[in-house]
């Protein structure tokens, strides 16, 4: 651990006023140290959005090395935070958080549930063994058609973005291409929007 | 079950069974009779003269698009109960029968200086936000020289809330602008409130403020929702050759909700 980044790490902790906080972990997502990984992750239950989002950037842009420790401090009780976590393991896309992705997709909170539903679609497949790519897709497809079934607009929209997402693999595009078709019948004028774009977008690829 | 609560002897189940009905909009004919008749109850009455049944009866009501209870809710504009009025005001702009503009426009009388706050109260001598908000919902422009002058009134929302309407019901951008730089009151209550203002008329100009107001996503997708309904809505009649056209402009407010999620 660098000097600068435990003064930043402290800086955060007691940070006094929320706008110091901001600058705080501004700088220290800056920095994109490992040794700041863990306060970052603090930051997303601090309940201050700005903060939030500045240490899921952080988080985004360390990458690889973020996975692990977000997987493992997961907030189980606090829904505003998981959704900031899953947000960033989304992004980073490493399958090895697609159990994670595959338990937030029926969350009791919305705001998890729809990044969980955008990050099952743009995993980077390739990152996994030849073996392993086919169970881990159809455990990510068959997570999205069921979300696509969501009471909630969101969700439903949110599952489209993923399908979408996924519908680049081939060995699934087909089962996707059908669900979407059923889609473009949704009761909500915006997810028929999205269903329209992503049909357009899956044809076109 | 809740129809026959609603004449329950215990006041709580039938103060219950109107908000379940509208809740689960329990539209048949006998809920909306039922409900209708609670508008006039005179058995549930709070410490302060509030009328809790009539409340919950008025804004079930506006739930169930049954347009028989124009003629009780329009009474209800009367009710010497603030929190009747205004649930009467906002259920008469969801039922979308004109024939309540001439009430709703009685409750604006005497202008601003008649819409100050009730002493010890947390509202306003008249539900004028709910009153401007279904004036604009139902496109009475016969009340705009009416509103107007809210636009100037010394509480935030009630200037906003007048700003709504006016776009609603002359489509002047000013009025859209002025919602937008309202994104950046310090209030996040107020920030909400606007969101869901900005996508209630789907301004389409708004779309990137609302992206980065400092609010929830989920507020901010459900304003963008609007705007891109409002595109749809609009757009049907653009490429009517091709239904699976997109606009550029639907396609502008998808990506930003995209990123929201």
């Amino acid at each position: 651990m660098t000097d600068s980044s435990q003064e930043l790490i402290d800086a955060i902790e007691q940070a006094n006023s929320p706008e110091r906080l901001v600058a705080s972990v501004q700088a220290l997502a800056a920095t994109r140290q490992t040794a700041g990984i863990s306060t970052l992750i603090a930051v997303l239950g601090y309940n201050n959005p700005t903060a939030a989002v500045a240490a899921v950037e952080g988080l985004i842009q360390i990458g690889e090395a973020a996975v692990q420790p977000l997987l493992e401090q997961l907030d189980d009780y606090n829904y505003g935070a998981r959704a900031y976590a899953i947000r960033a393991l989304a992004a980073i896309a490493s399958p090895r958080a697609l159990d994670a992705l595959v338990a937030a997709a029926t969350d009791f909170a919305p705001s998890v549930r729809r990044a969980a539903a955008k990050g099952l679609g743009n995993l980077h497949w390739h990152e996994l063994s030849q073996e392993q790519i086919p169970s881990a897709q159809l455990l990510a497809l068959s997570t999205l058609l069921s979300i696509s079934q969501d009471p909630d607009w969101a969700i439903r929209y949110a599952a489209v973005v993923g399908l979408q997402g996924l519908a680049t693999q081939l060995e699934v595009r087909q089962p996707i291409q059908k669900r979407l078709e059923e889609m473009t019948q949704d009761p909500d004028i915006a997810v028929r929007a999205r269903v329209q774009l992503a049909n357009q977008l899956v044809i076109s690829h | 079950m809740a129809i026959a609560n609603l004449h329950h002897e215990d006041l709580s189940l039938r103060y219950y069974a109107a908000w379940w009905l509208g809740k689960f909009r329990v539209n048949e004919p006998a809920a909306v009779e039922a409900l209708i008749a609670a508008l006039e109850d005179e058995a549930d009455r709070t410490e302060l003269g509030g009328y809790p049944l009539r409340r919950n009866a008025a804004r079930a009501l506006g739930k169930l698009g049954d347009r028989r209870a124009v003629p009780g809710l329009i009474r209800c504009l009367e009710c010497s109960d603030f929190y009747v009025r205004e649930a009467a005001a906002q259920s008469l702009g969801m039922l979308g029968d004109l024939s309540c503009v001439p009430a709703l426009m009685k409750l604006l009388d005497g202008g601003v200086a008649a819409a100050m706050r009730v002493p010890g109260r947390p509202h306003l001598e008249q539900p004028s936000e709910a009153v401007m908000e279904a004036l604009g919902t139902l496109q009475a422009t016969q009340a705009t020289a009416l509103i107007q002058p809210f636009l100037e009134h010394p509480v935030a929302r009630v200037q906003y809330a007048a700003a709504r309407a006016m776009y609603q019901l002359t489509k002047e951008p000013v009025y859209g602008e002025r919602l937008v730089q309202a994104l950046q009151e310090s209030d996040l209550q107020l920030r909400r409130v606007i969101l869901s203002d900005l996508g209630a008329i789907g301004y389409l100009p708004a779309a990137e403020a609302i992206a980065s107001a400092a609010t929830e996503n989920s507020f901010k997708l459900i304003a963008l929702k609007g705007l891109l309904e409002q595109v749809q809505t609009g757009a049907s009649s653009v490429d009517p050759q091709d239904p699976r056209s997109l606009s550029r402009d639907a396609i502008r407010v998808m990506t930003l909700m995209d990123a929201l999620l």
